[in-house]
């Protein structure tokens, strides 16, 4: 039959099933077939920290949410045009987050009487109206899964589990995806077992095939390349597109990166990795506990090294200590932190912004640190950079708040030239700098980066101790002088609060803002999305959004105190807020959410719509 | 790093300019003047040496060595020297700890530096006793003690420190005491040639808060029938005129002592560090009994096994033997690599 062709301007699909069906590969799947169509993508995995919960169950409902558009977006979508449920479980945790008139695909081998019950379904949704303001498209996704199969050489088991390729084939049909890449990935990640190649090529054609023959999907879409910067791009996720930043830092430093980390959701990542990265001579140490890989890895920067650690809120509480030291022994460490929803295990799989008093304050007596913060998944790869350039220069801890939403969402990424990339060469102390050309004052500072030298064991005629007891100035021996302290403890914030760092800029197409959205890290997006929407409607509104919060630009007061208000939103209870009214007497008004998920742009939109009112 | 010039460095080369702070009689000055004299024969570089310690009074002893040092914080010296001593495979990296910065706060950092058999020299000083914080009992003190913070007696039955490195399957175990430089330098030549970890515990007198601790090992009346001194290949005797002897009775799982004369010359225990199974060592770690008769010193233990920091720097090795690019094409290829597509 001949089908009907609808061209689309935006699509969000949100692929929804139980931990076990598959569903972040069908989503990272169709999310790269997306990319190679050129449209503009944002993408939210969202998962439960249980690897498998009770199959059929809430709890275990795992899903994989993609947002495509022929425009360049900022967000994975506030609401599914098209929710794929794989079972009653996915259906009822992902109903009430869709818009009425939605497409919903379900696979209805799924809804037995068992599985209805498993989540308190009397009657099921598909037989009673419950589901009328939707479009349902009941589709047999296993057995026709297994039909597809049945000449196949392969378990029962085998052909079930590779229902998730029909649902994709079906999917990437509808949408007029180019399906090329799919097949490649499965001959990749089947390389071993040719029969289950087949099997999952075959479940895919064989949804792609239900796609063009079944009279229940009259229509198929169309969502027109977006117009983008010419170049090369791929699509990543934020913790991949760190672990580049840091191999990058490497090779534009000429150090060696050693990586200490202890498994932590969701940092892990970036430890799997580096760890595949030797050839660029990044050192890869799974330590014992949190504190370890942080102490390693600053005993891997006093020896030459760019030090790194990764981990999440509960670990950054643990290496407290350690980033204490470094600021003390002034050498340079990157902590990087993946935020998630605390305190203590919280939910690990969920986002939060929480950490940032952490980031800025958590250590004992005056131990500033810089702070600095990626605003989406590929921004990842130059926050890395960024962090690396601060700690080599300056000689400082510097922590690098990710969080889970940048982490694990994805996006286009225009690949950088890598001569382009910022020059992170370094210049190791060769020879005493003392007045007698024979002494070496281990404290003695770079007049304009207050850095010390960089002294590592090796270099002959500059052997030194350093340690945690306070030091004087110059030499770097032991020293209870109170004016020496008082000295020391003035010098070392003064060289975090003077490090230069860009301007923030403002965003104000219309020029005559009167209410500045101020942000940082991750909610970028949909701060960027919701001032889009309040445009749309005639209002103007101004967005600016810091990446360094440590130190902060020098023209950040100036920019807030030209608006007449200024709103912060957060995915805590208002911790910059808190900061921004402190250094610069600005009444800003804090908007907060912490529900493990990013802001979505309506709710933003709305609450900047009543505070614009009040101007 | 440019090849080491051969100079021939005294112990003088090894003391630092800092002014040494330790309390007059104590035991650390003992230790610091046999290292500072037994470095030189190493012939390692100063600038290649570095001392890494925790927190503590023994801690302090990087200041005082004219080499590269870190005081870092408490308890984690073992996990610092780590990360230096993988990624810099020419140095001699020495961790100098104590019984309460090894034992109590880092002993998570000790027993994975053993396991991993890192290329560490770590010198425990124990002198069972909290000296720094004025007084508390210690995780080496005995039961019962009276302390500060145990005026009733300290409930908590102490640890051994060579069991337990040898329940982590330490490569290189000895322990030596303060006031013997001879032994103390023997032990420490023998770490220093071992390639992986060694640790080595070493009997150190604090007289301000727990004076004569050792006193029956050192005392010339009592010290030669309390210390077993184990060498390699010879039977195990002590006392005067090797009274006594280490044996391994038949049934049991470990080692006791008897008189000589009670036993045939063969059932005496040849000593042999290079017993694979840290079973024997550890049994000969439990020979003490609570007044410290049957201490032996010296090595108990010394197996060849892969350092982890070789078999890092192998893979590293290993990874980068393929690469032909340089690290600017190397990168550029993996930042494009997987599925990409180029707009015009």
């Amino acid at each position: 039959m001949t089908k009907q062709i609808r061209q689309l301007d935006r699509v969000v699909i949100r692929f929804a099933g139980d931990s076990g069906d598959g569903m972040q590969l069908t989503g990272d799947r169709f999310t790269s077939e997306t990319a190679q169509l050129g449209n503009d993508i944002s993408t939210l995995p969202n998962f439960p920290a249980e690897i498998r919960a009770p199959a059929g169950t809430l709890p275990g409902v795992s899903s994989f949410q993609v947002h495509f558009a022929d425009y360049d977006i900022l967000t994975p979508g506030d609401a599914p045009n098209v929710l794929v449920a794989m079972n009653p479980a996915a259906l009822k945790a992902n109903l009430a987050d869709l818009p009425r008139g939605a497409d919903i695909i379900v696979n209805t081998d799924e809804f037995t009487k068992r599985n209805l019950a498993k989540v308190g379904y009397q009657t099921s949704p598909l037989d009673d109206d419950s589901l009328a303001g939707y479009v349902v498209h009941p589709v047999a996704l296993t057995s026709m899964t297994v039909g597809a199969l049945a000449a196949h050489q392969v378990s029962k088991k085998d052909a079930e589990r590779s229902k998730n390729m029909f649902a994709l084939g079906l999917l990437s049909w509808m949408y007029s995806r180019p399906y090329e890449s799919t097949l490649r990935f499965l001959e990749r990640k089947f390389a071993a077992r040719p029969e289950l190649v087949a099997a999952n090529v075959a479940a895919f054609k064989a949804g792609w095939n239900f796609g063009e023959t079944t009279e229940d999907f009259a229509v198929r879409y169309e969502v027109k390349p977006a117009k983008m910067k010419p170049g090369t791009y791929r699509n990543i996720t934020g913790n991949a597109a760190l672990s580049l930043g840091l191999v990058a830092a490497g090779v534009r430093s000429g150090l060696p990166v050693f990586l200490g980390a202890y498994p932590i959701t969701p940092a892990s990542d970036i430890l799997h990795e580096l760890s595949k990265h030797k050839r660029f001579g990044v050192i890869t140490v799974q330590a014992e506990d949190e504190i370890a890989a942080v102490g390693a890895a600053l005993g891997a920067s006093y020896g030459g090294s760019l030090g790194v650690t990764t981990t999440s809120g509960p670990g950054v509480a643990l290496k407290s200590e350690t980033i204490s030291l470094a600021v003390a022994l002034e050498l340079p460490l990157v902590i990087v932190d993946v935020q998630r929803a605390g305190p203590s295990t919280g939910m690990p799989t969920k986002t939060e912004q929480a950490d940032l008093n952490m980031a800025l304050y958590g250590r004992h007596g005056e131990a500033p640190v810089a702070v600095i913060a990626p605003r989406s998944p590929s921004d990842c790869f130059f926050a890395a950079l960024e962090a690396a350039r601060i700690a080599l220069t300056y000689r400082t801890p510097v922590i690098l708040l990710s969080d889970n939403y940048v982490a694990n969402g994805s996006e286009p990424w225009l690949l950088p030239d890598v001569e382009s990339l910022p020059d992170l060469r370094v210049e190791f102390a060769t020879k005493p700098n003392g007045d007698d050309g024979t002494t070496f004052l281990p404290y003695l500072r770079d007049p304009e980066t207050l850095a010390r030298p960089w002294a590592i064991p090796g270099t002959a005629g500059l052997e030194h101790r350093i340690g945690g007891l306070e030091k004087a100035d110059k030499t770097g021996d032991i020293s209870y002088d109170p004016a020496n302290h008082d000295f020391m403890v003035r010098t070392r914030a003064a060289r975090i609060e003077t490090i230069p760092v860009p301007d923030i800029e403002v965003e104000d197409p219309d020029g005559d803002a009167r209410v500045l959205v101020l942000g940082w890290g991750s909610t970028y997006g949909p701060i960027g999305a919701a001032c889009r929407g309040v445009r749309q409607r005639g209002l103007s509104i101004a967005q600016a959004h810091l990446r360094h919060l440590a130190p902060m630009p020098a023209n950040l007061g100036e920019v807030l105190r030209s608006y007449d208000k200024v709103v912060i939103p957060e995915m805590n209870l208002g911790q910059l807020a808190h900061v921004i009214r402190a250094r610069y007497l600005v009444d800003a008004i804090s908007y907060n959410q912490v529900r493990g998920l990013p802001f979505t742009a309506a709710e933003l939109e709305t609450t900047l719509e009543e505070v614009l009112k009040n101007v | 790093m440019s090849e080491p010039v051969a100079v021939k460095l005294t112990a003088k080369d090894f003391k630092s300019d800092q002014e040494v702070r330790w309390c007059p009689g104590c035991g650390d000055y003992a230790i610091l003047a046999a290292i500072q004299q037994f470095m030189p024969e190493l012939n390692i570089p100063r600038e290649r040496t570095v001392f890494v310690s925790g927190i503590g009074c023994s801690s302090r002893f990087p200041y005082y060595m004219n080499t590269y040092g870190m005081h870092s914080i408490h308890g984690r010296a073992p996990a610092i020297a780590t990360g230096l001593s993988v990624s810099r495979p020419d140095l001699s990296v020495w961790v100098v700890t104590g019984d309460g910065d090894a034992l109590s706060i880092g002993g998570n950092h000790l027993i994975h530096a053993l396991r991993r058999n890192v290329n560490l020299k770590i010198l425990l000083f124990n002198n069972r006793i909290y000296g720094l914080t004025k007084g508390q009992y210690s995780p080496t003190s005995e039961v019962g003690k009276i302390t500060k913070s145990t005026p009733a007696g300290s409930a908590d039955a102490p640890f051994n420190p060579l069991s337990l490195a040898l329940g982590a399957e330490a490569s290189f175990v000895g322990r030596t005491i303060d006031s013997d430089r001879k032994h103390l330098q023997s032990v420490l030549r023998a770490a220093a040639e071992h390639e992986g970890s060694a640790f080595v515990e070493i009997y150190q007198n604090c007289n301000i808060f727990n004076d004569g601790a050792f006193e029956q090992l050192k005392d010339p009346s009592t010290r030669d029938n309390y210390l077993i001194r184990l060498e390699h290949g010879q039977p195990i005797t002590f006392g005067a005129d090797g009274q006594f002897c280490v044996v391994h009775p038949p049934g049991g799982f470990g080692l006791e002592v008897r008189d000589t004369n009670s036993v045939r010359p063969e059932e005496i225990v040849v000593h042999d560090a290079t017993v694979t199974d840290p079973a024997y060592a550890f049994a000969l770690s439990r020979l003490p009994g609570l007044d410290l008769r049957n201490t032996p010193i010296g090595v108990f233990r010394s197996v060849d096994r892969p350092s982890y920091d070789s078999v890092v720097q192998a893979q590293l090795a290993a990874a980068k033997a393929k690469v032909t690019e340089t690290p600017e094409q190397q990168l550029a290829g993996l930042l494009g690599s997987g599925d990409t597509w180029t707009i015009i």
